[in-house]
């Protein structure tokens, strides 16, 4: 019987431990969930608010923007959500509790990424079709395989991507390791990833308008913090965040 | 009580109600979500069956090629207990301990374009391995292959050498007593050996998306398409999740004499 207790105590302890570290919460945390291609701006954004609120923990999660989605839709507590187009956002907005309506924050280009000295000579979008090439996407849900594929449409051109990548990182990873020739991502990505990728711009009149929306979520715990951070990146402090890192404003 | 369970104490019976519950719940929730009356309009599409197609080619193709490979290795394996032999055999064994996702970056860095082997693979015949089928069966092999040598190695260890003893003492050489006496008396592990591997391979997702990428009809296998589908169309994701719990679950029933002796 003795041991009996002891096993009872040993696992009520345990099952209490477990509870109180879930059950353990930050006076201020905020938890906000950006589009991969928002990666370096975001974490220097969060810098920002950082100095400004040194009294809040900011967890930044940067991902695909279906991705974040999936997980919002799941129920994930999140504050802030940036998305990389408005299809995303508006399934976010149906299926979410949002508090006021979504902000256009940022807009980008898209741009051709090839490794430095684009080996392959690329010029622009028609050089995609080639058979030689390698040509990566991201998926046709991705926004930016989505904008990526409205661009070759309206260019005319048949690409066949070797893949759908989850994200426009996914296709920098695969230009960066060799595997692939060339990939549409935003003109940001190219920047960010420094100089071992090249960008072939592509011409404005077959461009598309590629929009960042900002939200507010009410499942997320803090929805005034929330509130100020969406504050700090539509503020001047923010824009100038987002500018130095190639993002124009709306 | 029945006798049995005279050695089971009571104060256990807590814990190991709640590790059932943990096993059985997910279950639950996928079949309690189940949109059963659009089910098999869900799977009657183009992607899906390309999915399936291509697991189930790739995934045979995998299972056969850890046979090929695989049953020399497991048969050598078994003939010594060396350092060597420990050695290869912990080298066998890292990919069922490593995240799959790490195995289809070491692939991908061995194979992929630039890789040690990758490289003059190009060069030489112009065979450029990644985002092609043949990853996603090289990368099937690489997580099931461990899963069937060990299974068989065992099987052999637990041979009874007297047969074998009593065929070379008849005159057979090794070739042949390995023919018509070993491969015989191992039947039984290599099936259970082969069907393990190919229920791996099937499942197998980590080192298929990194590196063979993920497009459908040429490297999307099944769980690529769940994982796909499961940021669009939850619904579809849910059912064919449902159709690899029924393959599994049909691969376990068939092994149930070998894992779950009565």
């Amino acid at each position: 019987m003795k041991s009996l207790k002891s096993v009872v105590v040993w696992w009520c302890c345990l099952l209490l431990v477990g509870c109180g570290a879930g059950g353990e919460r930050a006076e201020a945390r905020l938890r906000v969930f950006a589009a991969a291609s928002l990666t370096e701006a975001f974490e220097a954004l969060v810098d920002g608010f950082g100095a400004r609120h040194p009294e809040v923990a900011v967890e930044l999660h940067c991902a695909g923007t279906p991705q974040l989605v999936l997980q919002i839709r799941e129920g994930a507590p999140v504050d802030v959500f940036a998305s990389a187009d408005a299809v995303q956002m508006q399934r976010v907005v149906e299926f979410a509790t949002t508090l006021g309506e979504p902000q256009v924050f940022a807009t980008n280009r898209l741009a051709i990424a090839v490794p430095a000295g684009n080996p392959h000579g690329i010029a622009g979008l028609a050089d995609l079709a080639r058979d030689d090439l390698r040509v990566l996407l991201c998926g046709p849900d991705v926004p930016a395989g989505r904008y990526a594929r409205q661009v070759l449409e309206r260019a005319g051109v048949a690409v066949r991507s070797v893949s759908d990548e989850p994200s426009v990182k996914s296709v920098v990873t695969k230009l960066l390791l060799g595997e692939v020739d060339a990939g549409i991502v935003y003109a940001t990505d190219v920047a960010a990833a420094g100089a071992a990728l090249t960008s072939v711009a592509i011409p404005s009149e077959s461009g598309v308008a590629v929009a960042y929306p900002i939200v507010t979520l009410a499942q997320g715990a803090s929805p005034e913090t929330a509130t100020a951070f969406v504050d700090f990146v539509r503020s001047d402090a923010g824009q100038r965040i987002l500018v130095a890192c190639g993002f124009e404003a709306p | 009580m029945p006798a049995r369970n005279r050695d089971f104490p009571t104060a256990l019976a807590v814990p190991a109600l709640v590790a059932v519950a943990f096993f059985l719940l997910p279950l639950i929730g996928l079949l309690a979500r189940v949109p059963w009356s659009r089910a098999v309009d869900l799977l009657a599409t183009r992607e899906v069956l390309d999915a399936l197609l291509l697991s189930l080619r790739c995934s045979l193709a995998a299972t056969v090629l850890s046979l090929v490979l695989g049953l020399p290795l497991a048969v050598w394996l078994s003939s010594g207990t060396s350092r060597t032999h420990a050695l290869v055999r912990a080298l066998v064994t890292l990919p069922m301990v490593l995240p799959p996702v790490v195995g289809g970056v070491a692939l991908l860095l061995a194979f992929g374009r630039r890789g040690v082997v990758g490289a003059p693979l190009g060069e030489w015949f112009g065979i450029a391995l990644p985002f092609h089928p043949a990853a996603v069966v090289l990368a099937e092999a690489y997580i099931a292959m461990p899963f069937f040598v060990l299974t068989v190695e065992a099987g052999l260890r637990a041979l009874d050498r007297r047969y074998l003893d009593a065929a070379a003492t008849l005159g057979a050489g090794p070739w042949r007593v390995f023919r018509t006496v070993t491969l015989p008396l191992l039947a039984p592990s290599l099936r259970a050996g082969l069907l393990i591997a190919w229920a791996r391979a099937l499942g197998e997702f980590g080192a298929t998306i990194t590196f063979a990428g993920n497009l459908a009809g040429s490297t999307r296998s099944m769980p690529l398409a769940v994982f796909d589908a499961f940021e669009r169309s939850p619904d579809a994701a849910i059912v064919l999740s449902l159709v690899l719990v029924v393959v599994s679950a049909a691969v376990l029933f068939s092994l149930r004499r070998r894992w779950f002796p009565a």
